[in-house]
């Protein structure tokens, strides 16, 4: 057992720590969940894209560098270290990009990931719909069948960075009727500005179009955007879920630098009496780093050939649950200051508040924590 | 990197888990409580053999260590069985003798080393309190550490106390104070004796026991909360309300849920302890093990009901040490506070 890195893994990381150095820019581009930021977040993908610093750990042939997990952390860590912006790409990066790596065919890997890793097409995720939302498999959207492709029909909601992106994936009813709600489920790849697409953006809880509803009226989508075998759909986008719940979307670099950050306050601001303060400071610290050791014992099992399982249930409710913790701490920390909407803080709390709900509600992954994990027996939700 | 425990560190949690889960452990536990040690001394010899005790011990005492991971691994299991005695205490002392060892006193180390790493001297510590030795926490209770006490003098062959500068042999102790855990006998070792070793180097190594009693008490803690989830969920699949197993109500599984999401964030701090023994790491691994262990006792207790809140029913051989290992070593204001002031981000190495 050991947590050191190689002679190589260290090169690595002095050589992203160098770059990021040199590229970070000293005043950070505006919220991404504004068009004016949504477009200044391109210009900074495709900054990251030209030294290959976009998407590390893919294959080279797509823009990546072929990191292996330990060094995606490691990236990870110098990135969110080093203030860099939020990525406007995530979803199609963590999302799409390892279904396509999983289910998909050459020609599609070879269409839609470079445009992904420059930032050029940005991909926004369809999953829910106003009545299908921890319960995704009663979902009701259609794709009918029609000549050369399938026409998709319905209503889809709560959908990521779709209010400024360029396309979506998600999950059509493509065969109605079967006894199973899972069964007949196709996974399709969708242009948001294709005839009979209307997106209406959403102001989440601070007004900014963070998400949108998408109307779905008879909108043709090619055969060759279908990902897997049609009817398929749900064992495909399992996979993604995975990756959503578990390490790819959440990379502990990003709590242990908001962690560090929260520390720094509690030096400069902190009243040394309150003690009670300063007991959440210290465990939002210790949390960030459990967090990382967790992730690190987690990629050693899957450097080993593990699977992800139902162990990202456990990441989820513990990283969603953590970044509410850090951001709440540093707020009461800033004291009346600390409803300032345009400080990083408030903003990065306003994002936090929705981790608990999206990607699996908490509720739903402790359903999964006890049943798969610990045994227990099914029962009414 | 590799940040998981190996085949023969697993084999070795495995084989330990075995024997003390066919050992009767819990009848040991209940006649260490009643001041009988014989059961429990018989259960300390045959961890001896397995070379428990050695790991804390280095090589040239008799040992196999220091070898903080595979020690970790062991307490582990003896906190899952509720193993009674000195535990921590022998392996904090030994810590000390080879801290001072170390600094260039090996004469105590040489006299009692030995018979502390082969389980025929139990040892005890009593350390001067947290202020002195965390000047930074600046909240300690005088009496948080130890509450004056030294666990088990009654049973233990040697009984350490580190006062100031000096390093004293006890020669006895004080009366035995009953604990809310019953199995753990609080005496205080009596004042004097013969001095084993003076200076400040006595102070540094009373500083290394320090780390290695709250990476002990971690593990430990960290084993008692996996046995009292196993426990539950054991009993809560079993026991039927309503017509259901009452581990069907989401009520009760999302409160198991969260025990088991506390302990296996609490598992990889104490690992990443072991392998660095830095105080704010081991600070932080103690107070998360000892924090989820005592949450997880609280589920257990409330799952089981009525009969969780009786002493003749063994789940509370676990809830009571859950208890008193929170507060022992360091309570978790002092361990917070030893955390927050020299944990990082790690991902960045400080310059």
């Amino acid at each position: 057992m050991d947590l050191d890195l190689s002679p190589a893994d260290e090169a690595f990381r002095a050589e992203a720590r160098a770059w990021l150095d040199e590229h970070v820019p000293a005043v950070p581009p505006p919220s991404l969940e504004t068009a004016e930021g949504f477009a200044a977040h391109r210009v900074w993908e495709a900054e990251l894209a030209a030294d290959r610093w976009s998407v590390v750990s893919w294959p080279a042939e797509y823009g990546g560098r072929d990191a292996d997990l330990v060094r995606w952390l490691v990236f990870e860590e110098e990135y969110h270290a080093a203030g860099a912006p939020g990525r406007v790409g995530q979803n199609g990066v963590s999302l799409l990009a390892p279904t396509l790596f999983e289910h998909g065919t050459a020609e599609q890997r070879a269409r839609v990931l470079p445009s992904m890793a420059t930032g050029e097409v940005v991909w926004a995720q369809a999953w829910s719909e106003p009545e299908a939302g921890s319960d995704l498999a009663s979902l009701r959207s259609r794709a009918v069948r029609t000549d050369g492709g399938w026409l998709l029909r319905g209503h889809k909601t709560w959908s990521s960075r779709a209010a400024f992106a360029d396309r979506a994936f998600g999950l059509f009813r493509s065969e109605p009727g079967l006894e199973k709600p899972h069964r007949g489920l196709t996974y399709l790849m969708f242009d948001l500005r294709a005839p009979g697409v209307t997106v209406r953006p959403i102001g989440r809880l601070d007004g900014r179009p963070a998400f949108a509803e998408l109307f779905l009226d008879d909108v043709f989508v090619p055969d060759e955007d279908v990902i897997g075998e049609p009817g398929q759909g749900w064992r495909v986008a399992m996979s993604t879920a995975g990756n959503e719940r578990g390490l790819t979307l959440r990379s502990p670099g990003r709590f242990l630098a908001a962690a560090d950050r929260l520390a720094a306050l509690w030096r400069d601001r902190g009243d040394p009496s309150d003690t009670a303060l300063r007991e959440r400071v210290a465990d939002a610290v210790i949390g960030a780093r459990a967090y990382q050791l967790f992730t690190y014992a987690h990629a050693s099992r899957l450097l080993e050939g593990e699977g992800i399982g139902s162990e990202s249930s456990l990441n989820k409710v513990f990283w969603s649950e953590l970044d509410l913790a850090l951001h709440e701490t540093a707020l009461d920390l800033l004291g009346a200051g600390g409803e300032s909407a345009d400080g990083a803080w408030c903003e990065g709390y306003v994002f936090a508040l929705a981790g608990p709900v999206y990607a699996g509600t908490n509720e739903i992954q402790r359903d999964i924590i006890a049943e798969r994990l610990l045994g227990l027996p099914k029962g009414r939700r | 990197m590799r940040f998981l425990l190996d085949t023969e560190q697993r084999a070795f949690a495995a084989s330990l888990d075995a024997m003390l889960g066919s050992a009767d452990t819990p009848a040991a536990v209940r006649a260490w409580a009643g001041g009988d040690h014989v059961p429990g001394r018989a259960l300390w010899s045959r961890l001896a053999e397995a070379g428990v005790f050695a790991l804390a011990v280095p090589e040239a005492y008799e040992g196999l260590g220091p070898l903080p991971v595979d020690l970790a691994v062991a307490f582990v299991e003896l906190g899952r069985h509720a193993v009674p005695g000195p535990v921590v205490e022998t392996v904090a002392a030994a810590a000390l003798l080879g801290g001072l060892s170390a600094l260039g006193e090996p004469g105590p180390a040489e006299r009692l080393l030995p018979d502390l790493a082969s389980g025929k001297s139990p040892a005890t510590l009593l350390l001067p309190d947290p202020a002195e030795s965390s000047p930074r926490s600046g909240t300690a209770d005088p009496a948080a550490l130890s509450g004056g006490h030294a666990l088990d003098a009654d049973a233990a062959a040697v009984s350490l106390v580190v006062d100031g500068d000096g390093l004293w042999l006890a020669a006895g102790h004080g009366p035995v104070r009953a604990s809310l855990d019953p199995a753990r006998r609080l005496a205080r070792p009596d004042s004097g004796g013969e001095l084993l070793a003076a200076g400040p180097g006595v102070a540094r190594a009373a500083l290394r026991a320090l780390a290695w009693a709250r990476l002990a008490t971690a593990a430990q803690a960290l084993g008692v909360g996996l046995a009292l989830l196993g426990r539950t969920v054991e009993y809560a699949g079993r026991r039927t309300q309503f017509g259901v197993p009452v581990a069907s109500f989401q009520a009760v599984k999302h409160r198991l849920a969260d025990a088991l999401i506390a302990l296996e964030f609490a598992r990889p701090l104490l690992f990443g302890a072991a392998l660095s023994m830095a105080p704010a790491d081991v600070a932080a691994a103690k107070v998360t093990a000892c924090e989820a262990a005592y949450g997880t006792a609280r589920t257990a207790l409330q799952l089981h009901g009525a009969i969780g809140y009786t002493a003749e029913y063994d789940l509370s051989l676990w809830f009571t040490k859950a208890r008193a290992l929170r507060s022992a070593w360091g309570t978790p204001a002092v361990c917070r506070a030893e955390a927050l002031a020299g944990l990082s981000g790690g991902g960045r190495p400080r310059s």
